[in-house]
């Protein structure tokens, strides 16, 4: 029969010859591939010590932004919520009162800031929807936990490090995402 | 007296026993240790790497965890048997190291102390008697288990074994006639600073080498085992240590048979490309034993290797392909190289006249 592309590989039916029957040459053409598979380079790192590096395009844990004075950019306008479409983010505002202005950017606030990780799928459509820059996702993603409850988290989990108090912390937290605390982290 | 009993041969002996025991198991551990690694660099991966440097407390740690595992002694098994088969197992695998040289003579405490438990005249049928002995571990956990998969376990071990010991014993023949002894020390007294057997009967070690595959119960031969037929095989209904000695008895195996053909083909304890009397006379009776002893261990370890490769490379047999190799093909063939050998030697003792 014509063969229709140049990808057919025709087998061979004929009887083994009497080489082919004595195996012994085939075993040890199959040894030497194994054998030559020491010094083949192994794919596997050690994972926790050596990490591969993300993509920049990653979409980990989200992190509360934080401006430059450590004010919580977060209004509790609800947008992120809205966007998001598991359905994985709850919270509840409060007004900001006299003397708390350190603490809060704005006058409104989100006394409560709740993701649910096990429901969140990652999308991102909650720091494009966020009008403050308050909200972006991170290079790391959530480690395991012996309890649904563990998953979920709050604003305790999800605020970055105060950026005076703890720059440390607050640059690793940070990571190469959001290059500039004000303005869009995603921007360039 | 009659009886009157040298009791520095019995210590020296019992030291000997105790150190040959003891380091057989040590090196069946740390061959678990080796499977796994060589395994994981024939297949890319990195193998075993976390308990200590480079992993290599974890033989320690499998060990553990057999230990701890709960021990099951099924309510339908015969349970003095149940118990029987995997001691059996340990056992004569441990056995065959008794009559092993593993190194010349030393010179101690004024005595000559030979490196081998028992020198006796027919070392070769000691082993094969020994390790016939072997499937009757396996035979007796397989039937006392009272599981269908472990009977059928156990009747394709002992008929492999008894098929392929067959044509082992006749391979072996073309070289009892080259060597003209049974004894192993003799056999490998005769390899020293001369060619070694391997070259006097290149076929016969072929057919031994892969009867002893077949004996160990080692891949191409494992189906005894064969998991995907047989759940777990002759030791389906066994658990924690129980397991752990028949899992030990296969390494001890590989160990000691590749120690058998050592001594039979690659001459012992014998240190290639050096005169071993001239060495002995230079540095002393004592470090040359060491050396040698530290050879014979080298070419043991190829051996393992060989063992691991083969187990990595190649497939497992069908049943019928296994049984026609050995009756079919190997024995023929053994018995082929038999004639071959006794007409050259006839014909060597005639000067090579026909």
């Amino acid at each position: 029969m014509q063969a229709l592309t140049n990808k057919v590989k025709v087998v061979s039916r004929e009887p083994m010859t009497w080489m082919e029957r004595m195996y012994l040459p085939a075993i040890l053409k199959g040894m030497a591939i194994t054998f030559s598979h020491i010094f083949k380079k192994r794919p596997t790192i050690n994972y926790p010590e050596k990490k591969r590096p993300f993509s920049p395009v990653f979409r980990g844990l989200q992190i509360l932004n934080r401006d430059e004075e450590g004010r919580e950019k977060c209004t509790a306008c609800g947008l992120c919520a809205v966007a998001c479409p598991a359905e994985a983010i709850t919270m509840e505002a409060a007004e900001r009162q006299p003397g708390e202005e350190h603490l809060y950017k704005e006058e409104k606030y989100a006394a409560k800031y709740e993701i649910n990780m096990l429901r969140c799928i990652f999308c991102g459509f909650c720091e494009e929807a966020c009008p403050k820059d308050a909200i972006y996702l991170s290079e790391t993603f959530a480690p395991s936990n012996f309890q649904r409850k563990g998953f979920i988290y709050g604003k305790e989990d999800l605020l970055i490090p105060h950026p005076v108090e703890e720059p440390e912390t607050f640059a690793k937290a940070r990571g190469s995402r959001a290059k500039h605390p004000e303005g869009h982290g995603n921007e360039h | 007296m009659i009886l009157a009993i040298d009791w520095m041969v019995f210590i020296e002996k019992l030291v000997l026993i105790i150190a040959v025991v003891s380091g057989s198991l040590i090196i069946a551990m740390y061959s678990t240790y080796m499977e796994r690694k060589v395994a994981a660099v024939l297949q890319d991966r990195r193998g075993p790497s976390r308990a200590g440097p480079f992993g290599i407390f974890q033989p320690l740690a499998d060990g553990l965890k057999l230990f701890f595992k709960e021990e099951i002694i099924p309510d339908f098994s015969s349970k003095f048997l149940f118990i029987l088969g995997p001691s059996l197992a340990m056992l004569t695998a441990m056995m065959i190291g008794a009559v092993i040289p593993w190194g010349n003579k030393m010179h101690m405490f004024g005595r000559d102390i030979s490196l081998q438990i028992a020198d006796i005249n027919i070392g070769i049928l000691y082993v094969f008697g020994v390790v016939s002995m072997g499937v009757y571990g396996i035979m007796i956990g397989g039937w006392a288990s009272n599981n269908k998969f472990s009977l059928f376990g156990a009747m394709r071990a002992a008929s492999q074994i008894i098929s392929y010991e067959l044509a082992m014993g006749i391979a072996l023949i073309g070289l009892l006639m080259v060597t003209g002894t049974l004894s192993l020390k003799e056999m490998v007294g005769g390899q020293m600073d001369h060619w070694w057997n391997i070259f006097k009967q290149p076929l016969g070690f072929l057919i031994f080498l892969i009867c002893a595959f077949a004996e160990c119960n080692r891949t191409p031969f494992d189906l005894a085992e064969a998991e995907n037929e047989l759940v777990g095989g002759y030791h389906t209904e066994y658990s924690s240590m129980k397991l752990g000695f028949y899992l030990f008895a296969e390494y001890i195996n590989m160990f000691l048979s590749g120690a058998v053909m050592v001594s039979l083909f690659f001459g012992g304890y014998d240190i290639p490309f050096v005169n071993d009397i001239h060495l002995a006379e230079n540095i002393g009776a004592n470090w040359a034993a060491i050396l040698q002893g530290l050879c014979l261990f080298g070419k043991i370890v190829c051996f393992l290797f060989l063992f691991m490769w083969v187990r990595w490379t190649i497939p497992r047999f069908r049943y019928d392909q296994l049984m026609n190799l050995g009756w079919k093909i190997l024995i023929p063939l053994a018995l082929f190289n038999m004639m071959v050998t006794g007409g050259l030697i006839l014909l060597k003792q005639n000067h090579w006249h026909f």
